[in-house]
């Protein structure tokens, strides 16, 4: 398949099942509301070694939060509930309690519950006050610049993580331009997010390594500067590639946000430098869903 | 669905315990059934179509039940009392316990509720469009347990001693409140929208009164601890909307008020938030 001179691989994007959460995150200002959700989803491209994938989904006006203030809805994924419990805890404590006139909330419905001011009241030393309206606890924790508000709970929702595209380019240039403008596009569907810095990753990974110690390591079959000396994916003319890892709260926002980013590339075409749109996959043994970027893109 | 219809025949020369009266007893039975019933009327007992002219449909289940008492009289006790679902309706006043020990559904009445309504409720929501007696939403005389969840609002005033003993859910008032208003409360919210008498949050420990404005005499042992803007207040209030004009106030209520924690005089750390425009 060749769109606007890009060639569309026939390959899949393996991704897998994951746990996520949604929170909001108000402030006075909707600058401090980033502040804190930036600050909450910091550290989190990777399941890796950072125990949770994090993003800031879309910043939310005022009618759109709970307590009437500007806000930030943040997605945090994790391969366990535990993991995903312990970090957003830790998350809203240290990031988000801790920033100036927040408050946090609950973005998402579900039955299994992560605590959220039900484990940081404790910081209140005794003065913390609960409210009960239409069935949903919220504590009131002082501090320093008055009150710091927090939902009691928070819900998980099954989710699928590691969507993914790769952007093949004549130059490292045009590799970038692409996936900028594909993470803008991406960035207008619901309920993803793309965990790695401005949403690409450049260090893309193959499971495991030659040193027994790491889990994952180079993925040299796209490494341009090995093209003649590893079993290379890439032709003569690829100098550079970037990857948009996408993780979801469901299959079908995650394929959205595929045909999303592959739209906007194939926008640019090959006056833009991109020469392939491929994507990562394990065989197919590992990850439980399967974006075919063929089908996707139909 | 009209639901079940008693229409108060003459007002009753002794008062009436109408607690058997509920929706979810009820549900699926028929009007027969529902007249013979018989209702504690002074030393007596008396049925139900001695006292009302029963129509309408059969109750049905749970949340769909309704039950619509017109003519209703001041002498009606315990009208919906440890009721669980459903609706009942009271077009007039209604007498004392309204809604008493209460765990779910609604009651609306469209006149005035004698005392100790909401007394030991623990959910559901009560709808008052008059004036409420004393010890509205209190515990019973000795008892230490008042209302434990819900929500009852009051479109008129409210006596005294109400929220007495409240553990958790909220009295709204649109009107004044009287005496002792939120005494010994543990937790739980008041909100008064009118004024509030002396004695304001006696013996309280934790909780929140809510006031529209500085009580003519504030008790000694709260302490002043400044004008804040308390975001729990638009959460507050965007679950309080709706309830009717009498509540408007609260639209634009705002969220700067002047917080004075007691009482101390017990070790309290409960709150007095009066609005602070």
């Amino acid at each position: 398949m060749n769109v606007n001179g890009v060639e569309i691989e026939d390959t899949f994007a393996e991704a897998f099942g994951m746990k996520a959460t949604r929170l909001i995150v108000t402030a006075d200002t909707a600058a401090w509301a980033r502040h804190a959700a930036v600050a909450m989803t910091g550290f989190a491209t990777s399941v890796i070694a950072c125990g949770c994938e994090a993003g800031i989904e879309r910043t939310l006006s005022p009618d759109e939060t709970p307590d009437g203030r500007p806000g930030a809805a943040v997605l945090i994924f994790s391969m366990s509930g535990n993991e995903l419990a312990k970090q957003v805890l830790n998350r809203s404590g240290q990031c988000v309690m801790t920033s100036p006139t927040s408050a946090l909330f609950a973005g998402i419905a579900g039955e299994d519950k992560i605590k959220l001011g039900a484990s940081l009241r404790f910081f209140g030393d005794g003065f913390q006050i609960s409210k009960l309206f239409g069935g949903k606890r919220y504590w009131r924790i002082p501090v320093m610049d008055g009150e710091f508000l927090c939902e009691e709970y928070t819900y998980v929702s099954k989710a699928v993580g590691g969507g993914n595209l790769l952007i093949l380019a004549r130059s490292r240039r045009a590799a970038l331009a692409a996936a900028e403008c594909a993470v803008e596009a991406m960035r207008g569907v619901e309920g993803v997010i793309m965990p790695f810095p401005g949403g690409v990753v450049r260090s893309g990974s193959k499971v495991g390594s030659k040193y027994k110690a790491l889990i994952a390591s180079s993925n040299d079959a796209f490494c341009p500067t090995l093209k003649g000396v590893t079993a290379t994916k890439l032709t003569p003319d690829v100098e550079a590639v970037l990857e948009i890892v996408i993780d979801g709260l469901t299959e079908k926002s995650v394929a959205a946000a595929m045909h999303a980013g592959m739209a906007a590339i194939c926008e640019l075409g090959a006056k833009g430098g991109v020469t392939r749109i491929s994507a990562g996959n394990y065989g197919g043994k590992l990850g439980q869903f399967h974006f075919h970027l063929r089908k996707i893109f139909a | 669905m009209s639901g079940l219809v008693l229409t108060l025949r003459d007002p009753p020369a002794q008062r009436v315990d109408m607690s058997a009266l509920t929706p979810d007893p009820l549900a699926g039975r028929k009007l027969d059934f529902v007249a013979a019933l018989t209702l504690p009327c002074g030393n007596r007992k008396l049925r139900v179509d001695e006292l009302f002219e029963v129509s309408g449909t059969p109750v049905e289940p749970r949340d769909k039940a309704r039950i619509t008492i017109r003519n209703a009289s001041p002498k009606l006790d315990r009208i919906g009392s440890a009721m669980v679902a459903g609706t009942i309706a009271v077009e007039g006043d209604a007498g004392a316990y309204a809604g008493f020990g209460m765990k779910g559904g609604r009651i609306e009445i469209s006149g005035n509720a004698g005392p100790f309504a909401a007394a030991v409720m623990s959910g559901g929501e009560i709808a008052i469009g008059g004036d409420a007696g004393d010890c509205l939403g209190s515990a019973l005389p000795g008892d230490r347990r008042g209302m434990r969840g819900g929500l009852v609002t009051v479109a008129g005033n409210a006596g005294a001693r109400i929220g007495d003993h409240l553990r958790r859910g909220m009295l709204l008032i649109a009107g004044d409140a009287g005496p002792y208003c939120g005494a010994r409360m543990t937790a739980g919210t008041i909100a008064v929208l009118g004024r509030a008498a002396d004695f304001i949050g006696f013996g309280m420990r934790r909780g929140t009164i809510l006031l529209a404005r500085e009580p003519e005499r504030m008790p000694a042992t709260f302490n002043d601890c400044g004008s804040h803007e308390l975001h729990f207040l638009s959460l507050m209030f965007e679950y309080a909307r709706g309830r009717g004009a009498a509540f408007a106030a609260l639209d634009g209520f705002g969220c700067r008020v002047r917080r004075l924690g007691g009482d101390r005089g017990v070790g309290g750390l409960g709150e007095i938030l009066i609005r602070d425009a």
